[in-house]
């Protein structure tokens, strides 16, 4: 139905511009004065005051109708059923009368939860119509005043930019709604989840065990949550990651720069592009199927014990994957440097290796720092590879052929199955999330406060 | 004077800066040589992932498919009901026609295992879909189980010792049986394309997970393309630089580094949690895709509408166009092949994107394609991740296929874009 409800706005909107514009023509043609606006303009006028309020009506509507009818069916279940229960009981509650509403039925449901879900479709089948009955009684009535206030010297362009200098400004402020979602959700959450773990334990603590009882009867660990070892585990993979990632990248920068034909040139860069845009779920992929077993087999050659899903691996291929940013943003920065300081360069005597790391390099050093920087913060939030290939248990090492696990990993195991939000498994990856996007944040500002500093030395 | 000149002549002719020469001249190469190293190594490591993914996903388009006739007695299947009939026993009595009969419960299983577990279903639907059959027979192309997929591929050895191996020799002896009748073929494997995600390998296909990322990337797009460049329109054309476009403009910069995992604890929190939406629906999907793809297409846009030289601008002012009448009539339109381009780059990055499906649960295993944005459904790469996980053998198969596929509908939406920018894009 509200498919339906919207493709109603969309052609009520249609036919109020056709009559406004017919009200324009008319202005134009019979009366004989001159007009303000064009005609399509006072079409655009009326469709805009009949489509944009009822569409906005219909999203709030939705938006606030599902929590308004739970509110309304708890009070009216019996107080006995209500009494005392908590947020994740009143919860359960409601989504039994959801499912005995709906007709999915696994066992008999007590006469009170049978009533509430009578009386829930009942108050759904209202709702619904209501908002039916209410977008087009407002639709209707914003045809009427729209179109009332057409006139010749009525300036109707005027009113249609100014709507469009709203909408734009709304669009833009998309971008610090999301921000601000993001900080405020993940905020949120972790402040319950201090409210639970104390934050000392959280950063300091040694032992990470999250997989801690759901319900009261299961069998599980008491649950620990010190996110040292997580935290360092993610170190780990970004260190190894880095270790192929910076000389492999910044060789090929080199090369590309210096000595490479624009032939060369021209067939390297797609390539590394391709390797930018292969999906991280096939990096993943690659490193569980080859590139670990690869490594477990040179391991148990060399009589060295490796651990089935060895950082290494993890870490090897996120390398991979990290290389073309390091290239391309080692390769801007080298051409950023002022030809001139190449060429003076060149023309004292100095051979191009010479030119390269007594001039380029040290002149671009700011630049291929904050690239590399901008890497680690892509290594540390990168989730595919190390989801697929890196371990799950939490443990306090450093080995790369040991199996460490990483924040983004801890994340999606914990949020994966069961996600109840008011229980420290659950809350415990928002923490995470809060502090891998705080860290990735900050790396960013460092990366693009030296990239920014450094450009001007030139302009 | 010519002292000076014959000391720095000697100065460099001399032994010791021959060999300093030789020397810097070697450091040069060295350099070179690292360079050309680094190159190989990486474009080596990407014809390596290609190459492993080929090996293995090619199988995957090909399925062993094995012709058996049907006996479909009145006994077993009821002509005025044809949905209930005892298929079971039908499927058994159309291998008992070809191989000897089974000595024991035992055999009898071995035996079935040689058709996919829902041959049951697929005879039932066939006759359903045609009762005529009823007391005749019906033949049919079923897929073989996985195993003997998987044998007739040769992944599975037959020099392989029996007790290492999921096939008995008796069941080997059974199948090359079939084979010699000529029943045994392995057609292209169009079920790969038109069957949703099934337990069982032989019958799984992507059609749900195309469906989903569809829908999903339908989703983005409507709401990422008009947002993103009335955003873009804005900031680049109307906005006072004041602290608050400052603002925004460092906003979007950061968001596009923001690590994708971070945007699907936003669509679980706030999509899923606050607003009720339901959980693995594309539209969430679709929605936190949109929120990544923003930025993208922000910058893209900014950049069309900067190259449209001002010239055009002046023109249309001169002619007492407002300025909305100005970028709407004529600097949106100039810049758009440009914008077109950048968004299909950003809509391709976006299918590949699979952490935040996987928090909003687009893992689900879910055996019907999604008829709508509301459906719970799988996208490419979570449907790929899924099968990464399966521990069936022939599964490690289709989930290459699923990455070969994917990987096609990405160089697609790439050539598009090179074709877009090469044929539409103005230069000035």
């Amino acid at each position: 139905m509200v498919g339906y409800l919207f493709l109603a706005i969309v052609i009520f909107s249609i036919v109020a511009f056709f009559v406004g514009r017919a009200a324009g023509n008319r202005f134009v043609t019979t009366e004989g004065v001159t007009t303000h606006s064009l005609p399509g303009y006072h079409g655009a006028f009326v469709a805009v005051w009949v489509g944009v309020p009822a569409f906005v009506l219909v999203l709030l509507w939705l938006l606030f109708q599902g929590s308004v009818i739970d509110g309304l069916l708890f009070q009216s279940l019996p107080a006995a059923v209500t009494e005392g229960v908590t947020s994740a009981q009143r919860s359960l509650i409601l989504s039994e009368i959801k499912n005995v509403a709906a007709g999915r039925i696994f066992a008999e449901p007590s006469p009170e939860i049978a009533a509430a879900a009578e009386t829930l479709n009942r108050w759904q089948a209202i709702a619904g119509w209501a908002m039916v009955v209410v977008a087009v009684a407002v639709m209707l009535l914003a045809l009427f005043v729209a179109r009332s206030r057409l006139s010749p010297r009525f300036r109707a362009r005027n009113g249609v930019e100014r709507f469009m200098m709203v909408l734009m400004v709304f669009c833009s402020v998309v971008a610090i709604l999301t921000t601000v979602g993001i900080i405020v959700s993940l905020l949120y959450e972790s402040f319950e989840f201090f409210l639970l773990v104390p934050p000392h334990e959280f950063f300091f603590g040694l032992r990470w065990e999250p997989q801690i009882a759901i319900r009261a009867d299961q069998v599980a660990g008491q649950g620990a949550f010190g996110a040292v070892p997580v935290f360092l585990g993610t170190l780990v993979i970004a260190t190894i990651a880095m270790a192929v990632a910076v000389p492999i990248g910044l060789f090929t920068a080199i090369y590309l720069v210096e000595y490479a034909s624009e032939r060369v040139r021209s067939t390297v860069k797609p390539i590394m592009e391709i390797l930018a845009g292969v999906p991280t779920v096939v990096y993943g992929f690659f490193a569980v199927l080859t590139v670990a077993p690869a490594i477990r087999n040179a391991g148990s050659l060399m009589g060295i014990a490796t651990s089935p899903n060895s950082a290494l691996a993890a870490g090897g291929v996120m390398g991979i994957m990290i290389i073309p940013f390091i290239s391309s943003l080692s390769d801007d920065a080298l051409r950023a440097v002022p030809r001139t300081m190449r060429d003076g360069s060149l023309a004292m005597g100095a051979t191009r290796a010479e030119t390269m790391t007594k001039v380029l390099l040290p002149s671009a050093l700011p630049g291929i720092m904050g690239g590399i920087l901008l890497a680690l913060s892509r290594a540390i939030g990168e989730t595919m590879i190390v989801v697929m290939a890196a371990g799950l248990i939490a443990s306090l090492n450093i080995n790369p052929l040991d199996s460490v696990t990483t924040v983004t990993v801890q994340i999606v195991t914990l949020l994966i199955g069961d996600t109840s939000f008011d229980n420290p498994k659950t809350l415990a990856a928002f923490a995470l999330g809060l502090v891998l996007f705080l860290v990735t944040l900050g790396l960013n500002v460092i990366a693009l406060t030296i990239v920014r500093k450094y450009r001007e030395q030139y302009d | 004077m010519s002292e000076a000149v014959q000391s720095i002549s000697a100065s460099i002719t001399s032994d010791e800066a021959q060999a300093r020469r030789r020397r810097r001249n070697a450091a040069d190469t060295r350099l070179r040589l690292y360079g050309i190293g680094a190159i190989s190594i990486a474009i080596g490591l990407l014809g390596i992932l290609i190459l492993t993914l080929a090996i293995g996903g090619y199988q995957a388009f090909v399925q062993t498919h094995i012709r058996i006739q049907f006996p479909i007695s009145t006994e077993n299947v009821d002509p005025e009901n044809p949905s209930e009939g005892n298929y079971r026993n039908v499927v058994r009595e159309g291998l008992a026609a070809l191989l000897p009969p089974a000595e024991s419960p035992a055999q009898q299983r071995a035996m079935d295992q040689i058709l996919t577990n829902n041959t049951q279903f697929i005879v039932r639907n066939a006759v359903v879909a045609n009762p005529s059959v009823i007391g005749g027979a019906l033949t049919l192309e079923v897929p073989a189980s996985d195993i003997f997929d998987q044998l007739n591929k040769g992944v599975v050895r037959r020099a392989t010792p029996e007790q290492n191996r999921r096939v008995t020799d008796q069941q080997i002896a059974w199948f090359d049986a079939l084979v010699e009748e000529g029943r045994v073929s392995t057609p292209f494997n169009w079920g790969l394309f038109f069957n949703a995600d099934s337990r069982f390998p032989e019958l799984a296909g992507l059609a749900g997970a195309i469906t989903g990322s569809f829908y999903a990337l339908l989703v983005c797009f409507l709401i990422s393309f008009p947002v993103g460049i009335a955003a873009a329109t804005y900031l680049e054309e109307f906005a006072p630089k004041n602290r608050w476009t400052d603002l925004i403009e460092v906003n979007i910069n950061n968001l596009a580094a923001v690590p994708s995992i971070v945007f699907g604890l936003l669509g679980l929190a706030v999509f899923i949690q606050i607003f009720g939406l339901p959980r693995s629906a594309p539209l969430v999907g679709g929605m936190v895709l949109a929120l990544m793809t923003l930025p993208t297409i922000i910058i893209v846009t900014r950049n069309a509408l900067k190259a449209v030289p001002p010239s055009i601008r002046e023109a249309a002012y001169g002619m007492g166009a407002s300025p909305q009448q100005v970028i709407l009539h004529h600097v949106l339109p100039l810049s758009l092949p440009g914008i077109l381009t950048g968004t299909i780059i950003g809509l391709a990055q976006a299918l590949g994107e699979t952490a935040p499906l996987l928090l909003i649960g687009m893992n689900a295993f879910i055996t019907s394609p999604p008829g709508g944005i509301m459906d719970a459904s799988t996208a490419l790469p979570t449907q790929i991740y899924i099968w990464a996980d399966s521990p069936e053998r022939g599964f490690v198969a289709r989930t290459s296929a699923g990455i070969l596929v994917l990987l096609g509908f990405l160089l697609i939406m790439n050539a598009i874009a090179v074709f877009l920018r090469q044929r539409l894009e103005r230069r000035w």
